[in-house]
């Protein structure tokens, strides 16, 4: 018996999980746009300063990355072991892509003496690429459990609760990104 | 009692509930003092009679999660606790130091005592809850480097699972963080921004996932649900309570001189704070409602759901009040503070170490699973006094608080301090008259160990398709 139709997908927890961690950056969101809308001249100035190619690329990366982790499933859904563990190794690949050129980002605006307390923009957005970041690197480490233990076999194409799991957790960490990358970097 | 080593967490708990009535009749000639202000001075005065009521408190605690620690690890690694005797030895250790610390505190003056304890070598005294003498700390930091000693080896020795895991990882942050008790750096803003690291990280970082734990142990005991189902909840919670309370911190440096990020970083990360809490309620009754069994011990399973829900609204409610920096510009230090407080303690971590003591007590005095129906009827007859009285002293010290807000610091003529006092003490009257209520639901409490000892045990009802219901 497949569960295609079993909804959600992956273990309950994680949707708990998942929804708590949305909501703590639903109230960033929030917080950092009516904090703009207070502030619209100081958000646009610093705005510029902010590397919209970098933050491109990042982008692309994620999303890639979640391709590829939807590719890792439907390989656990065929049955292949080895397959499922590949795709998620790319996944994890364009996972590290994100954090090297996220950190050539902060050093760029760390060595012109930017810090938390530097102005309200610099503080939402290190804050908020920061608390991301985090989680990028937890989603990681996540998928490299689920990639080891799909490795060793303990995933088949009937019993895959563990790989769902891991692939919706990434999936939110993109989805953040994919809302925090106009809101901070494009919106004027 | 299947391991006979488990049996050295009696000690702890008859300490910890004879401190815990210390406590109360302190608190209870505090309350008395917020409006009869000299009664019993100059022999106890009121800053004497808190540093003793949060205290004893806290040791109490401690006395209560190492008993519980001493009960569940044995249990949970399968084997032996190692070395008992050296829990003995530690118990005998701190409860005199905690004696004497407490009688220091009556007999003679702070500032005396800060001298006879040679403070000036090491200051680390005159920091609220932190009050204690440098070689009681000192002390302290002994007795819970024996303890972790003996819970680790014996958690690794046997066999790991995740209760004893996240226990281990509470009972070693909670180690770890106290080591900042030892720093007391002339800067004032310093000082206080890690005087939280203790105060803040204890209860609303480590602190929750011994309760964590705690909670889940008494969970799989009493309704038979699958290990893997209890400890699947327990990983997201402690992982929850971890990213908020942890940051959360920030909720403490709004005025003290802090970097403004924190105004934010404290706001929102501590407003999540209730989350954690919100799901250990969740967890704890989905558990019970899918119980497998219907444990005799329906004194302890009423403990268990009672820290579910109290926590919620003590810790996770009533701190959301007041968490958010633009409100707390107004709330900060208020009565608002004590009620929270106050519902957030006993909900959190009184009633977490009740459960336990109320689950492994009867055990540890020769019966199969419980108490007899007749102990467990006054028991919980002391549960609902103490919980009820808790959340009508709550209500009352939140009315206060709001009063005392508004006319000191909202209104367009803000009063001053005494003053307003005055105008709100009917409120602590009625805190008064609530905590005496409470202080007879713990004699009660007391009582219920020395009732039906005779009487033959409570059995366990067979249900009829509990799973269908």
């Amino acid at each position: 018996m497949t569960d295609k139709l079993k909804q959600p997908p992956g273990d309950l927890a994680i949707w708990i999980f998942i929804c708590a961690e949305l909501s703590v950056f639903a109230v960033f969101f929030a917080a950092y746009a009516f904090t703009r809308a207070k502030h619209v001249e100081l958000f646009n100035q610093y705005q510029q300063t902010l590397n919209t190619n970098y933050a491109l690329i990042n982008t692309l990366a994620l999303i890639t990355s979640s391709y590829f982790v939807v590719r890792a499933v439907a390989a656990i859904r065929e049955g292949s072991q080895r397959g499922c563990a590949r795709w998620l190794l790319a996944a994890i690949a364009m996972g590290a892509l994100f954090l090297v050129v996220k950190s050539m980002e902060y050093q760029h605006h760390f060595s012109h003496g930017v810090t938390l307390s530097t102005n309200t923009f610099y503080m939402f957005y290190i804050s908020l690429t920061f608390f991301h970041f985090m989680h990028v690197i937890m989603g990681m480490v996540i998928l490299a459990a689920v990639a080891l233990k799909a490795r060793r076999g303990a995933y088949t194409a009937d019993r895959h609760t563990g790989v769902e799991t891991g692939a919706s957790y990434w999936h939110m960490v993109d989805l953040v990104w994919i809302i925090l990358f106009p809101l901070v970097y494009v919106m004027r | 009692m299947k391991y006979k080593s488990q049996s050295v967490a009696k000690l702890y708990f008859i300490a910890a509930i004879a401190l815990f009535v210390g406590q109360i009749l302190f608190g209870l000639v505090m309350g008395l003092q917020y409006v009869v202000g000299d009664f019993l001075f100059p022999e106890i005065p009121f800053n004497v009679a808190r540093m003793v009521h949060t205290n004893l408190l806290i040791v109490w605690l401690l006395f209560g999660f190492m008993g519980s620690a001493y009960y569940l690890v044995p249990e949970e690694a399968e084997r032996e606790l190692v070395a008992p005797w050296l829990a003995k030895l530690m118990f005998w250790i701190f409860l005199i130091a905690g004696a004497a610390t407490v009688a220091g505190y009556l007999l003679v003056p702070y500032a005396k005592l800060a001298e006879l304890t040679m403070d000036d070598l090491l200051p680390t005294m005159g920091r609220e809850f932190l009050e204690q003498p440098t070689i009681t700390k000192l002390g302290i930091v002994v007795v819970a480097l024996s303890f972790l000693f003996s819970i680790g080896i014996t958690i690794l020795k046997g066999r790991k699972t995740v209760v004893t895991l996240v226990l281990l990882i509470g009972l070693t942050g909670l180690a770890v963080f106290f080591l900042f008790a030892f720093y007391n750096p002339e800067n004032l803003v310093l000082d206080k921004y890690y005087w939280w690291w203790v105060v803040h990280l204890w209860v609303e970082g480590v602190w929750e996932l011994i309760l964590g734990a705690i909670l889940a142990f008494i969970l799989i005991k009493t309704t038979g649900v699958d290990r893997e189902v209890i400890e699947k909840w327990l990983y997201v919670i402690i992982a929850m309570t971890l990213i908020t309370g942890l940051i959360g911190t920030g909720h403490h440096y709004y005025w003290i001189g802090t970097p403004d990020f924190w105004q934010w970083w404290g706001s929102i990360f501590s407003a999540m704070e209730p989350i954690p809490f919100f799901m250990m309620t969740i967890f704890a009754f989905n558990m019970v409602n899918r119980r497998r069994r219907n444990h005799p011990n329906k004194a302890a399973v009423l403990w268990a759901l009672g820290t579910a829900v109290m926590a919620f609204l003590g810790a996770g409610v009533w701190g959301f009040l007041h968490t958010l920096s633009p409100v707390n510009y107004y709330t900060h230090g208020t009565q608002i503070t004590a009620a929270h407080g106050h519902m957030a303690f006993y909900g959190a971590y009184v009633m977490i170490v009740l459960a336990m003591v109320s689950y492994a007590m009867p055990m540890m005095r020769g019966r199969k699973a419980a108490n007899s129906p007749r102990s467990q009827v006054v028991e919980m007859w002391s549960f609902w006094l103490m919980t009820v009285s808790m959340v009508f002293i709550t209500l009352f010290l939140t009315g206060a608080g709001i009063l005392q807000t508004y006319l000191q610091r909202y209104s367009d003529q803000p009063i001053d301090f005494m003053t307003v006092q005055d105008k709100i003490s009917l409120f602590y009257w009625l805190r008064e008259i609530a905590g005496v209520v409470f202080l007879i639901g713990l004699v009660l409490y007391v009582v219920s160990f020395f009732i039906g000892t005779d009487d033959p045990e409570a059995v366990e009802k067979i249900e009829v398709d509990a799973e269908t219901a």
